[in-house]
């Protein structure tokens, strides 16, 4: 079998792996010695950490299943291979009146990515996760069965899957309901505020009324500027809506620089400019849905910004009652300690139950930060924040970790000992061997 | 509106470039021996806007199910313009050096079975003075080297037949294009170490659709081949027999 090195999104981890290409729905796993490998699929490795990859073992890439199979433009429901990309459903799917029910920060990843790890976006407080909308899936086992995975099917492997990181076997495919859509245009609202508690009652005054809701918050802000940030909410623009000027351009970060251009000059420079972008408190505007959902996708391997050694994110969520003390504790952790990133991001998640065994989201607030790669310095400011994360009884994101401790892990996903009944014997993850290494 | 037919449609290649003609709204035709593969292909290129794609089982070393199959294609798009043939196998050189039958085999594969093709379509679009034939060769029938020399002597067949199907087509306002990708990103190459030069099937994809729009005669895909193989093709035999390519 070829070796190929394969990295996730951090860039941190450069691991060789066996490779399989698979090449179509049809095939079949190879075959294994018992003990002699194992088996993860890879998508578009847009997780951050170690979740996509499989130190010392075969990586399966399902890049080559990008084949749509069926697609209803009457009621919506799509069905396509486990490699398509979102970019290539949205390609299909917009000019066809029809959206995804739910969408990440990129849509650069794979249906089997987007179901492995059980994504969220901006309509969590509406919509719930990615699963919630996914019909039914075929699951590939390398005992050679293909279950199909449905609520009414198999539902415990479909509750397994779904969250399941690729441990309970391959998706080769999947059937989604997508949501209707009038144009690509979003009504969005950027608002500025000075504190967490702005943010708080922003999100209660626009929950009920914007499908989606976001924030960007500045990292680097002490004391009064704790909690400072911008608030975007949109909905999708009424049917009849005039049109906006928009040319599709990306452009790709060129190459990666010898130091990351991050740091905490740069940093506070940075936060300080964007927080002020826009002269009123409130600048209302009509946008197409790529830079609303999507605004790093404009930029190509942005992530190379972060140098040679990669960057950690840290997404955590934690329960709402005490979400503001808790969210104001890490942030104030984070401020001090002079890291972080501009790319912040602060969210309210609702109470639309989650349906995989691992899912991560719950009802709370959710807070994402980039930090670049400071080696043990970085770690200690990561367990500070981990110790809160544990005592308020919230959890971190596995599609973005790198680095939680097993406890963490195993105290903020209590499904973890029966989903264990459900991963394949040939199937395992540089991530799940590390959270489980003390069990 | 183009009507296309494809052979080896279950080519990575052939898929990718299938792909393209079905979002731009032609009608396709599309060949290969796995009936599985073919219909999945075919279900995904209608999702995709393809409003009349037809699949048919056929293998290509057949040579009695060739007439049946494009009379098939003329039937079915009502007509036909436009050719691409994709079929082939990556022959294994050591096996191939053991073994007469299986060097016969393969040179049927890469080569016959084309030229068997290629005759009867060649007649057709002469008839009706119009369309445009793309085959798809290889950099490796630019030279053969002792790594590939069976599929690299099949593909040097392929290439010579269409370049004097160019010049006789030409009178007749058929287009006949020559494809030669260099090292692409396939299952056939899975077993290779991809470096610098690999592409992908969809660059190649693209290559392949602009040059027949163009009705371009000798296509390397990517375009960086072409000096590759100048400086290839311009090593003096004492030299390059001695080396290990």
């Amino acid at each position: 079998m070829p070796k190929e090195i394969f990295t996730s999104w951090g860039r941190v981890l450069k691991l060789e792996h066996e490779v399989v290409a698979l090449s179509n729905r049809f095939d079949e796993l190879p075959k294994i010695s018992q003990g002699s490998s194992t088996f993860l699929p890879y998508g578009n490795g847009r997780s951050y950490g170690d979740s996509c990859l499989n130190a010392g073992g075969t990586i399966l890439k399902t890049a080559a299943l990008d084949r749509f199979i069926a697609f209803d433009p009457e009621t919506g429901i799509l069905r396509c291979e486990s490699g398509v990309l979102l970019s290539e459903i949205l390609r299909l799917i917009v000019p066809q009146g029809w959206f995804l029910p739910v969408t990440p920060g990129t849509r650069f990843v794979t249906v089997g990515g987007a179901i492995a790890n059980d994504v969220h976006g901006k309509n969590h407080h509406v919509s719930g996760t990615f699963g919630r909308h996914v019909r039914q899936l075929e699951l590939l086992r390398s005992d050679s069965q293909r279950l199909i995975c449905a609520a009414t099917e198999h539902p415990d492997y479909f509750a397994a899957t779904i969250g399941g990181l690729g441990l309970t076997g391959l998706v080769t495919w999947a059937e989604i309901q997508l949501r209707r859509i009038g144009n690509p245009w979003i009504d969005a609202e950027t608002i500025r505020f000075e504190s967490l508690d702005e943010f708080f009652s922003l999100c209660e005054e626009s929950d009920w009324d914007y499908e989606y809701t976001v924030s960007w918050v500045d990292c680097a802000g002490k004391g009064k500027r704790l909690g400072r940030g911008l608030f975007m909410r949109g909905n999708h623009a009424p049917a009849d809506s005039m049109p906006a000027n928009y040319s599709q351009k990306t452009r790709t970060f060129p190459f990666t620089p010898p130091v990351s251009l991050i740091n905490s000059i740069t940093l506070k420079a940075f936060n300080s400019a964007y927080y002020h972008k826009q002269i009123s408190r409130e600048l209302r505007h009509t946008q197409h849905y790529e830079p609303f959902f999507y605004p790093l996708d404009g930029m190509l391997e942005w992530n190379r910004m972060y140098g040679p050694k990669g960057f950690f994110q840290y997404q955590c969520i934690v329960p709402s009652q005490n979400g503001e003390e808790v969210i104001a504790e890490l942030l104030g952790e984070i401020a001090a300690s002079g890291m972080g990133s501009f790319l912040a991001v602060l969210k309210i998640c609702g109470d639309a139950a989650s349906p995989g065994m691992l899912s991560f989201p719950m009802k709370g607030v959710s807070l994402a930060l980039d930090f670049p790669n400071r080696g043990e310095k970085l770690e200690h400011l990561f367990k500070r924040l981990d110790h809160i994360v544990r005592s308020a009884g919230g959890r971190l994101y596995p599609a973005k970790d790198g680095r939680m401790p097993g406890d963490l892990f195993r105290s903020g996903f209590p499904r973890w000992q029966e989903f264990t009944n459900y991963i394949d014997p040939d199937f395992s993850s540089s991530f799940w061997r590390r959270v489980m290494e003390e069990v | 509106m183009r009507k296309i037919l494809i052979v080896g449609a279950t080519s990575v290649i052939a898929e990718a470039t299938a792909r393209i003609w079905a979002q731009r709204g032609d009608h396709l035709f599309i060949v290969a021996r796995n009936k599985q593969r073919l219909d999945a292909i075919a279900d995904d290129l209608r999702v995709r806007g393809c409003s009349n794609v037809n699949a048919y089982i056929m293998d290509a070393n057949d040579f009695d199910a060739h007439v049946p199959m494009l009379d098939a294609a003329e039937k079915a798009l009502n007509g036909l313009d436009t050719v691409l043939i994709a079929h082939g196998t990556l022959s294994d050189q050591p096996a191939c050096q053991q073994s007469v039958d299986l060097t016969m085999k393969e040179f049927t594969t890469n080569a016959l079975s084309t030229i068997a093709l290629l005759t009867h379509i060649a007649n057709r679009f002469e008839q009706q003075k119009k369309g445009t034939i793309a085959v798809i060769s290889s950099v490796a029938g630019d030279r053969g080297r002792q790594s590939n020399y069976v599929y690299g002597s099949a593909k040097a067949m392929v290439t010579a037949f269409t370049s004097g199907l160019r010049q006789r087509l030409y009178q007749s306002g058929v287009s006949v294009v020559t494809i030669k990708p260099g090292f692409v990103d396939t299952p056939m190459t899975a077993s290779f170490k991809k470096g610098l030069l690999w592409a992908s099937a969809g660059s190649v994809a693209k290559a392949i659709d602009n040059a027949m729009r163009k009705q371009q005669g000798i296509v390397y895909a990517p375009s960086f081949w072409c000096i590759i193989m100048l400086i290839i093709k311009g090593i003096p035999e004492f030299l390059f027999k001695r080396i290990k390519l």
